[in-house]
């Protein structure tokens, strides 16, 4: 790590990588995000991953996986300082919440709430539905649920890891992998299901919602 | 014959593992193949797939500017 005058090699390296964390940025962040719910809070996982993923550069055998390996470490941050920050409470509800598992509510499915049969002439208006929700209604209901079941749900639906990799990064048995996710999909539905309500989409139209004037977005 | 065939209960159960890619090969395939056929199951699997992709978009954030200068500043210092 004596680098001090900086050998051209060490520079170039330096420059591939400043490059590609530019190109990955909006992912990171858009990930840390949803992880943290919290803009400063997911800008500093960020910055921490990007960090520690400088100072392991030397650990990365095949540079073509970067970007998964990246990745890892930017999950890896994130539960280190989730871990850190929970409060007793969070434990407490995470208690309760695996606890009683398996005779959980029963799922609750979008699907069957809208799908109709025998209507198909109508169009189908669990389609419409689903398109009409709004970017912010989803990303509020995600944000909504529970710490642990939204970290579960972000890392297998949105990552696209695997049920055993979530397993490693949260350290928890596979079958809690599947509960929460479990219990996630069904908190999400349910709480899209209310938000569609609310919006008047399950007949069909939008409800034109209250809007601030010159609120940006 | 029959025995390969799978239910639409079954794979109504197993559908978001399905679309996790988290079922071995075989069953994977059975229910790849009564999607094909089943008008219901599928209608449902591709509620499911839209639903997911709604929820991948609405991960995608651009990162602040403030952020991307921060991260400048930190890698001219590594
Ligand atoms: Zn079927």
């Amino acid at each position: 790590m004596a680098e001090s005058d900086r050998p051209q090699g060490a520079e170039e390296r330096r420059r591939i990588f400043e490059r590609e964390i530019d190109r990955l940025a909006d992912r990171l962040y858009g990930t840390a995000l949803r992880l943290t719910r919290d803009p400063e809070d997911a800008e500093d996982v960020v910055a921490e991953a990007v960090t520690r993923a400088w100072s392991k550069l030397d650990e990365l055998r095949h540079p073509d996986q970067f970007e998964g390996w990246l990745f890892r470490i930017l999950n890896n941050t994130f539960v280190s300082l989730w871990r850190r920050r929970r409060c007793r409470q969070d434990r407490e509800t995470e208690l309760n919440l695996s606890e009683g598992e398996e005779d959980g509510p029963a799922p609750f499915s979008l699907f069957e709430q809208l799908h109709q049969p025998f209507l198909l002439w109508w169009g189908t208006p669990e389609k419409q539905v689903l398109d009409g929700l709004l970017r912010e209604d989803i990303q509020s209901a995600l944000d909504a649920l529970p710490d642990a079941f939204r970290v579960t749900m972000v890392m297998v639906e949105v990552e696209g890891y695997t049920y055993q990799e979530v397993s490693d990064l949260l350290d928890i048995p596979l079958g809690t992998v599947r509960s929460r996710l479990n219990r996630a999909r069904s908190l999400l539905q349910a709480s899209l299901w209310e938000r569609a309500r609310e919006a008047g989409l399950v007949h069909g139209v939008r409800k034109p919602r209250a809007r601030s004037n010159g609120g940006g977005g | 014959m029959n025995a390969q065939r799978i239910r639409c209960e079954e794979v109504i159960e197993q559908l978001f593992e399905f679309l996790d890619q988290e079922l071995d090969e075989d069953l994977s395939q059975r229910i790849e193949h009564h999607l094909k056929h089943c008008r219901d199951c599928f209608t449902r699997a591709e509620f499911e797939k839209r639903l997911r992709e709604r929820i991948d978009q609405a991960a995608e954030t651009r990162a602040p500017e403030a952020l991307r200068r921060r991260l400048r500043r930190m890698i001219e210092e590594f």
